[in-house]
């Protein structure tokens, strides 16, 4: 059992450049793997379920329309909540199901991607990678999930009696601004959970109680009448809360008020984005200053 | 420790230490955080790593050899970058494996298509480019009716073999791996042996981290030997393995030759294994009775020198030292030039596994000093399928008595 090839050492072919390792990081340094990372870790995951169950992709659309259903049954017949009767106030089922649509993209982009890290421990601990990667690649997922919930929410409206309005435009932006709040969260609470395991718990309790207080069910007529003017803006800082009425005054019916007629101001509508921008940036130092111990936390 | 001289470095670590805390409660809540928002947390520090420095050359297999807990995993990931260093700097030239084991990533409820497109895109390889390599992964792997088949549905050889193909597909110049080799059936891990030499002759650099001190004496141009974080010592990975056995099972019968006394010339020329008709085999039926023989040349005259053959299972666990003085008295005069075979004929007790020949050769007395001593220089394949558990199969006799 000798060395078959001996101890000498190969002539060095060319030396490359010599650069220092550094230990994990939110980001790395190549921003395309990181996103080609979170596209196949988002990929992964959709097709999973696409194949994963009889039915397949079905049950994600049927979940939330389900849901709809009823609630639409229960408030327009038993409940009496809207019935339509002034101009503001149509279209009562598109809001309501655009609503339920858009907030079930922010339940699962947060709600999954608090256990996230954790859950993805052997990759984490195995492969040196952008830690952002994994709670991004799971609020990629619920975008792609959106989409889709999305085309259902325009043939649903457009049945209702929607017309087209070139304000349909702002659509990017409303979703965007969605996106960036439900991102933020999503990282600042991946990198709580990996210390603070009733995270979880704690989150599902905001959860609920941020679907009460989003125009979902009751809409923001119904809110503006029964609140007081201080009640009313401590309504409207949450940024669902504004999100969800501009898509309705956007994207549904004009007749009712936009985000920035709700808040009374711009300075007010400014205030509402800049908390989007402000629970983003949070989340991101946080997960930033946790990314480098994170494999070693675990 | 520099690497060779006129080579380049290709990893190189200056005075790196890795502290882990170990908190005494492992995962705290955020309730407790609110209800006593001052109290610190205590916790342990465990040093994992402490002050190492060394250079690996561009082209240069290194081997890292240590006990369990002797920090050599938390060096490669140190070095992978996985884990941040708390002291030092490591720096490396080329491009580095992202990964330190094999089939990190993959996902039972996909097709090995996937899991590989998957897992090379974890590596650092574009989509398109995964794509492209993907039929020589699997021709490598030779998994070519299978590709469509759910991992969940995979034989562990076979998974062995598919991360196998997919990590080596990797363009790294700088490859980390932690114990590879202990999986997979006896051709595959030939596979991956020869696939180890094809690497090695490319001139990749690569770093690898075992408990298997023979594939890292096969492979490694150099090792180093941990023991709680330090470096106990670094060189040729026949001395770094004859460090790490007596680390752990205490020492051979004779010492190792020194320099002098193995200027005097005396040499094993070849060791073997041998049947029961004397013919040579490198592998046997159990129960097949065994000779331990080796050839040694004498280069001065000597008068009864202790001829010693130790047998050692892979772990390095000795299992008999057999030795001219004890087994078989005097063992005669020898003129210089004459060439000798020493046979130690055993009955064959073994279970089945591999087991390591080191024949040796000392002078009469106490057999200190060895003339010559090559470790593991002979090896065999036992086969067969009594496996009670046990290193030997000893003949019982049972007998149960009432009182």
């Amino acid at each position: 059992m000798s060395v078959s090839e001996g101890a000498r050492l190969p002539i060095p072919r060319r030396s490359p450049v010599t650069h220092r390792v550094h230990g994990p990081s939110a980001m790395g340094d190549d921003l395309r793997r990181f996103w080609s990372l979170t596209f196949t870790l988002a990929r992964t995951e959709f097709k999973l379920r696409f194949y994963g169950s009889v039915l397949g992709y079905v049950w994600t659309l049927v979940r939330p329309l389900l849901f709809f259903g009823v609630l639409y049954v229960f408030f327009t017949q038993i409940g009496h909540v809207n019935d339509g009767s002034k101009p503001g106030e149509k279209f009562y089922g598109s809001q309501l199901l655009a609503s339920i649509v858009l907030f079930q993209f922010f339940a699962e982009a947060t709600t999954g991607a608090v256990r996230s890290v954790v859950d993805r421990e052997n990759l984490v601990r195995k492969i040196h990678f952008p830690r952002l990667v994994i709670p991004l690649s799971v609020v990629l997922l619920a975008l792609f999930n959106l989409a889709l919930n999305l085309v259902v929410v325009l043939v649903f409206a457009l049945a209702e009696g929607v017309a087209p309005m070139l304000s349909w435009l702002e659509l990017p932006l409303i979703v965007g601004a969605l996106i960036v709040c439900a991102t933020g969260v999503a990282m600042l609470l991946s990198a709580m959970f990996v210390h603070f395991r009733d995270v979880q718990p704690i989150w599902e309790v905001i959860q609920q109680i941020l679907f009460y207080a989003s125009p979902v069910i009751i809409s923001i007529e119904t809110v503006i009448k029964k609140l007081s003017p201080t009640m009313l803006h401590i309504y409207m800082l949450n940024p669902l809360a504004v999100i969800f009425q501009q898509f309705r005054h956007a994207m549904i019916n004009n007749a009712s008020p936009s985000a920035g007629q709700v808040l009374g101001s711009w300075a007010a509508l400014g205030g509402a984005l800049a908390l989007v921008v402000a629970i983003f940036v949070i989340g991101f130092m946080v997960f930033n200053r946790a990314a480098a111990r994170i494999a070693e936390n675990l | 420790m520099t690497a060779q001289p006129g080579s380049a470095v290709a990893v190189s670590l200056e005075n790196v230490s890795k502290t882990f805390r170990l908190p005494h409660q492992q995962y705290s809540t955020l309730k407790e955080r609110a209800l006593h928002p001052f109290r610190s947390t205590e916790y342990d520090e465990l040093h994992a790593v402490k002050d190492i420095s060394l250079e690996i050359a561009e082209g240069e297999f290194f081997g890292i050899v240590g006990r369990n807990g002797s920090g050599k995993s938390t060096l490669l990931k140190c070095i992978a970058g996985i884990y941040g260093v708390d002291q030092g700097r490591i720096s490396i030239a080329g491009r580095l494996s992202p990964f330190i084991e094999l089939g990190v990533g993959f996902n039972m409820d996909l097709t090995a298509r996937d899991n590989v497109v998957i897992n090379a895109i974890m590596l650092g390889i574009s989509r398109r480019e995964a794509k492209a390599r993907f039929d020589h992964v699997i021709d490598f792997a030779e998994l070519d009716e299978f590709v469509d088949l759910k991992l969940k549905n995979y034989s562990s050889g076979m998974l062995v073999r598919l991360a196998f193909a997919t990590a080596i597909q990797v363009d790294a110049e700088i490859l980390l791996i932690d114990e590879v080799l202990a999986v997979g059936d006896a051709a595959f891990q030939q596979k991956c042996f020869e696939e180890f030499f094809r690497l090695k002759r490319e001139g990749k650099t690569i770093v690898f981290v075992s408990h298997d001190m023979y594939s890292v004496e096969r492979f490694c141009h150099r090792a180093m030997l941990m023991e709680r974080g330090n470096m106990v010592q670094i060189g040729d990975p026949r001395e770094i393995g004859r460090a790490y056995h007596k680390l752990n099972f205490g020492q051979l019968p004779h010492e190792a030759p020194a320099a002098e006394s193995a200027a005097s010339g005396t040499m094993i020329a070849d060791a073997w294994f041998a049947a029961a008709d004397g013919e040579r085999v490198t592998s046997c039926s159990q129960e097949d009775a065994l000779s331990m023989c080796f050839e040694v040349r004498f280069a001065e005259d000597l008068t009864n020198p202790v001829f010693a053959a130790t047998l050692r299972t892979e772990l390095g666990h000795t299992i008999i030292v057999a030795r001219t003085d004890q087994h078989g008295g005097a063992s005669g005069s020898f003129k210089a030039g004459e060439t000798v075979t020493a046979k130690f004929a055993i009955p064959n007790w073994l279970t089945p596994s591999r087991y390591l020949l080191t024949p040796s050769v000392a002078r009469e007395g106490t057999g200190e000093n060895a003339l010559a001593l090559v470790e593991d220089m002979a090896s065999i394949m036992v086969h067969g399928s009594s496996v009670s558990g046990g290193i030997l199969e000893l003949p019982v006799d049972v007998r149960i008595e009432r009182a």
